[in-house]
């Protein structure tokens, strides 16, 4: 596999980022193959029957965006701009050092973007649908992850039998249900975890080159909380209040919302964006028939606000409120996400039939509305 | 004699009133100035002039400087501060605006409690730097800018953003549009911008709080654009820091949240 020097930039980097570039290096010197991807809605199992290695791609720094703004529009989402805003700077050692990068026709920003991204690394694009009713759907989205599974086929070299596509829904069903028992562990009152942590978890089990690694990981993490919670650790406040973060993908405002929702009085106990418990809940049966229809089954049911109709989402998290006790619902919308901004009244609605506190908030990476976030936050925990 | 105090340092205004009992017994309002925690030290001085020293009081703070006053025992945001204040002022129940300085509120109020809330997104359209920045840009105060809308015509300032709002303004003025219709125009851009942001709950009584409750003219464009009449009164300029009073910690905290109390303060 070729591998490439290190970007022009490096020297100007602090020491972790060099250890990030380094590290990546390595991998791919010692014969790596690295697959940067962007979405919950990339069948990874793909990437790992092909034996390369799926990295989620940093989208999530107000960094770049400044950077991005010279070629991609102002008025696009914080997630879009950042990702390319990486590539573009050369500031990201995964999207640097990756063969390709899959993306997919989920909003318009990005599938747009992966042309301008396409001239800086190859992209290759899955053809997501608009819907999950139709029965030719299902049917269209096979064929896409079999086309995908060619391309790696053709990219790398090698064959991908149906036994390694079995292989690799195994690992992953195993790390999923080490995450949902992990998220799980926040239905006790108190939850067992700030949801900081929860979703710092969630957001680095993306970066690791190996599976069984992020397995390992979260499953150590999984038992030293339980271990801990049936010990009668509470390290969570029983006054705060439990809320459920909905939305877009929220792992770049871990900080600006997430931090805040637990500086001011609350605990996110259920994570229901992407990364979330609706998502890593679903299974693949590693022993179906037709085991490249089962992982596409399983990526097609995905409730993203990119569905339409996408009613699943607000019946999921209407249930998930029960679930995990929730006093109130934020709904957090990253700038110009038109599909969640939209759905967001379907979402408000939905919490007002069953009566759960709702707070819509539609925020940026940038730092500069820190202080109305802050207050509407607060002033909504207060409200609960 | 312990005094319950609210602190309410705003971005424009620093505002503070104090409740001897549940009547509010003094309020002050000066200019925030460039540090909230020196426009807290003000108005400790005035609290004491005026004759109530810190040692009498308990102070809660609110205002986007609520952690600038050091002498607070605590601190409420200004939504759930605003809705208590009103809910002391008009009665539990209803639907508050408050224009701020650079954040429009509406909180539904039911019980005496906030059940919900919208605020502006960080944009200061229909708010009172709005209405600041186009006064300075025609050199009116703001009450002139108010009475000379009264006798204006319909004229549309479209603008979302309060820049371009400006850059507006000036090509009228260049185009000789009489003040008057400029003026009608600058109210009626901040009446249609806070309606979105408004809750529109049948039947709901509507008050008006925070700085511009003595702007008559605004307060009935702003009703006709609610399609309901806008109740307000010179003391729910003071709304905030009278929410903050009623958050002093008490034992029984029996007075926060009012539930439609007949309160004759004003109405």
């Amino acid at each position: 596999m070729a591998t490439r020097d290190l970007p022009a930039i490096f020297e100007e980097f602090d020491e972790a980022r060099r250890a990030g570039f380094v590290k990546v290096m390595n991998f791919k010197e010692s014969g790596g193959r690295l697959v940067g991807y962007l979405c919950s809605y990339t069948p990874i199992e793909v990437i790992e029957a092909a034996g390369a290695s799926g990295v989620a791609l940093c989208g999530m720094s107000n960094e770049p965006v400044a950077e991005a703004e010279t070629v991609l529009p102002k008025n696009l989402c914080p997630l879009i701009k950042s990702t390319y805003g990486f590539a573009h700077a050369d500031k990201c050692p995964y999207t640097y050092f990756s063969d390709l990068i899959v993306g997919e026709t989920t909003c318009d920003g990005k599938k747009k973007m992966y042309e301008l991204l396409n001239e800086i690394k190859d992209t290759y694009v899955m053809q997501l649908p608009q819907g999950q009713g139709r029965a030719w759907v299902a049917e269209a989205w096979r064929e896409e992850v079999r086309l995908l599974k060619e391309e790696f086929e053709r990219r790398f070299g090698v064959e991908v039998t149906d036994d390694d596509l079995r292989c690799a829904a195994r690992a992953r069903n195993r790390f999923r249900r080490a995450m949902v028992e992990l998220f799980e562990l926040q239905a006790n009152v108190p939850p067992a975890m700030s949801g900081v942590e929860m979703m710092t978890t969630a957001l680095q089990s993306t970066f690791a080159f190996d599976v069984n690694e992020s397995i390992e990981k979260v499953e150590s993490l999984l038992e030293a909380r339980r271990a801990a919670y049936e010990a009668g650790e509470r390290p969570i406040s029983v006054e705060a209040k439990r809320i459920l973060l909905t939305g877009c993908p929220s792992s770049g405002v871990i900080k600006k919302v997430g931090m805040s929702i637990e500086r001011n009085g609350g605990v996110i106990v259920c994570l229901d964006d992407c990364s979330g418990e609706r998502t890593q809940r679903m299974m693949i049966d590693p022993d179906a028939d037709d085991i490249l229809g089962a992982i596409a089954d399983r990526y097609l049911g995905i409730h993203c606000s990119v569905m339409t109709p996408n009613g699943g989402r607000m019946e999921n998290t209407a249930a998930m409120c029960e679930k995990y006790h929730v006093d109130g619902v934020v709904d957090l919308t990253l700038t110009a996400c038109h599909t969640f901004a939209v759905e967001s009244e379907l979402m408000r609605r939905k919490m007002e039939e069953i009566g759960v506190p709702y707070l819509h908030i539609e925020t940026d990476y940038a730092p500069g509305d820190q202080g109305q976030i802050d207050t509407r936050i607060a002033a909504f925990i207060e409200m609960l | 004699m312990t005094y319950r105090v609210g602190v309410d340092i705003g971005s424009t205004a620093a505002k503070a009133a104090v409740l001897d009992g549940d009547a509010v017994a003094f309020t002050l309002c000066e200019p925030t100035g460039y540090s909230g925690v020196e426009a807290a030290g003000r108005i400790e001085a005035a609290l004491e002039a005026a004759g109530f020293p810190l040692s009498a009081c308990r102070v809660v703070a609110t205002g986007y400087g609520r952690v600038s006053v050091p002498y607070a025992e605590k601190t409420v945001t200004e939504i759930t501060c605003h809705g208590r204040g009103a809910a002391h002022l008009f009665g539990g129940s209803g639907v508050v605006v408050d224009i701020g300085g650079q954040d429009t509120k509406a909180i539904v109020l039911e019980g005496g409690r906030v059940a919900k809330f919208n605020m502006n997104d960080k944009c200061s359209a229909g708010t009172g730097k709005f209405l600041e920045i186009m006064a300075n840009r025609m050199g009116v105060t703001l009450s002139e800018l108010e009475r000379l809308a009264r006798d204006g015509n319909p004229t549309q300032i479209s603008s979302m953003c309060t820049v371009f709002a400006e850059s507006e303004v000036i090509s009228l003025v260049g185009a000789g549009t009489p003040r008057e219709d400029i003026a009608w125009g600058v109210i009626e851009s901040v009446a249609a911008k806070v309606r979105p942001l408004v809750p529109q709950v049948q039947g709901a009584r509507y008050f008006l709080t925070g700085g511009l409750c003595e702007c008559g003219y605004l307060v009935e464009r702003l009703g006709a654009a609610l399609g309901a009449p806008v109740e307000t009164c010179p003391q729910a300029r003071f709304a905030g820091a009278i929410g903050a009073a009623l958050s002093v910690p008490t034992v029984a905290d029996a007075t926060i949240g009012r539930a439609d109390a007949a309160v004759p303060t004003c109405t």
